[in-house]
């Protein structure tokens, strides 16, 4: 079981670093319903089914959709047109 | 401020916090151990006491009720807050999204998520009614279930036409959900207080643990919760939806 946590652990500091490191807003919204998805699967690992499902929908559904919604917004009124470059 | 100067600023201030951060992890409990009585009080007491085999559900709706309480009146302020901000403004005008036009930028929507999307809502409803009715006996409970419920209005968005969903959730029909449902809640703690107890003090007959109908107010919370949950939450992604496909200010490019 050690192992396993260990292992996700790993991946929940390989998925943050992959959201900060990821510098346009749509491709951050994707990479960050990644790691709502793991760090649904720690919580999982962790013995915490109800918040794991709670974090699947919230951190993997609703967040990057509000996010890619408010994006499309942005764009449609002629504003952050290709990100920050 | 100058790159550099920031660069030095930051750097002499992370070593400052990374120093902070190993202290105070120095000092934490050993992996997996557990020091507070209150966890095992609880672990030990929850189901005779209250009839709840959901210990989390017990403490939560029950020996924490108050704290839970604010949470759902913070949840609840928050969606106001996004449908207040956005609501349709005085230059903006209507214009639902013709998915079946020629000249349509963006793909439409392929068989498969369709397909995936309407096999899916069934099983995603059922799950989220589960969830709820059984909140007091296993995990999950009315924010789990609660957000279950609101995917499957946003199944039915991703398997159908936005058009489809504006028929499936009538506004006034979740802004009624999302204050019935936190009105719930203060009504059961006003029950105890009826009942000559004090404030969301569990004055139900509790049953027999492990059955549906146990746990006397924990599982009328839960249902609150679930309410309240799933309203508002609907009402947040409709509202963004709205925002995104059917309002246009003046200018904008559809």
């Amino acid at each position: 079981m050690i192992v396993l946590e260990v292992a996700v652990f790993l991946l929940v500091a390989a998925g943050g670093t992959a959201v900060v490191l990821t510098r346009d807003p749509l491709d951050q919204a994707i990479v960050a319903s990644f790691y709502g998805l793991i760090l649904g699967i720690m919580f999982l690992v962790f013995q915490a089914p109800d918040v794991a499902l709670s974090q699947i929908t919230i951190g993997a559904v609703a967040l990057p959709l509000m996010i890619v919604l408010a994006l499309a917004k942005v764009r449609a009124l002629g504003g952050g047109k290709g990100g920050e470059e | 401020m100058t790159p550099v100067l920031r660069r030095r600023l930051f750097l002499a201030a992370a070593v400052v916090v990374g120093a902070l951060l190993l202290w105070g992890l120095s000092g934490l409990p050993d992996y997996g151990i557990y020091q507070g009585p209150y966890g095992d009080v609880l672990n030990a007491v929850a189901v005779s006491e209250r009839h709840a085999t959901n210990v989390v559900a017990a403490v939560a709706f029950d020996y924490r009720g108050i704290d839970t309480m604010g949470e759902e009146f913070i949840l609840f302020a928050a969606v106001i807050g996004v449908a207040v901000l956005l609501r349709a403004q005085r230059d903006e005008t209507e214009q639902p999204p013709d998915e079946d036009a020629a000249d349509r930028r963006a793909p439409g929507t392929s068989n498969a998520v369709r397909v995936l999307g309407l096999a899916l809502l069934g099983p995603t409803v059922l799950f989220g009614i589960y969830l709820v009715a059984h909140g007091h006996l296993s995990p999950g409970g009315g924010f789990s279930g609660g957000v279950l419920l609101a995917t499957g209005a946003l199944l039915v968005y991703l398997s159908g036409e936005y058009v489809t969903l504006r028929r499936v959730r009538p506004e006034v029909l979740l802004d009624v959900a999302a204050a019935t449902g936190t009105a719930g809640f203060v009504a059961v703690g006003i029950l105890g207080l009826a009942a000559g107890a004090a404030f969301l003090q569990n004055v139900l007959p509790l049953g027999q643990p492990g059955t549906l109908l146990s746990a006397g107010t924990i599982a009328l919370i839960n249902l609150a919760v679930a309410v309240e949950v799933a309203g508002g939450f609907v009402l947040l992604l409709s509202e963004f939806l709205e925002q995104t496909l059917v309002l246009r200010r003046p200018g904008e490019i559809t």
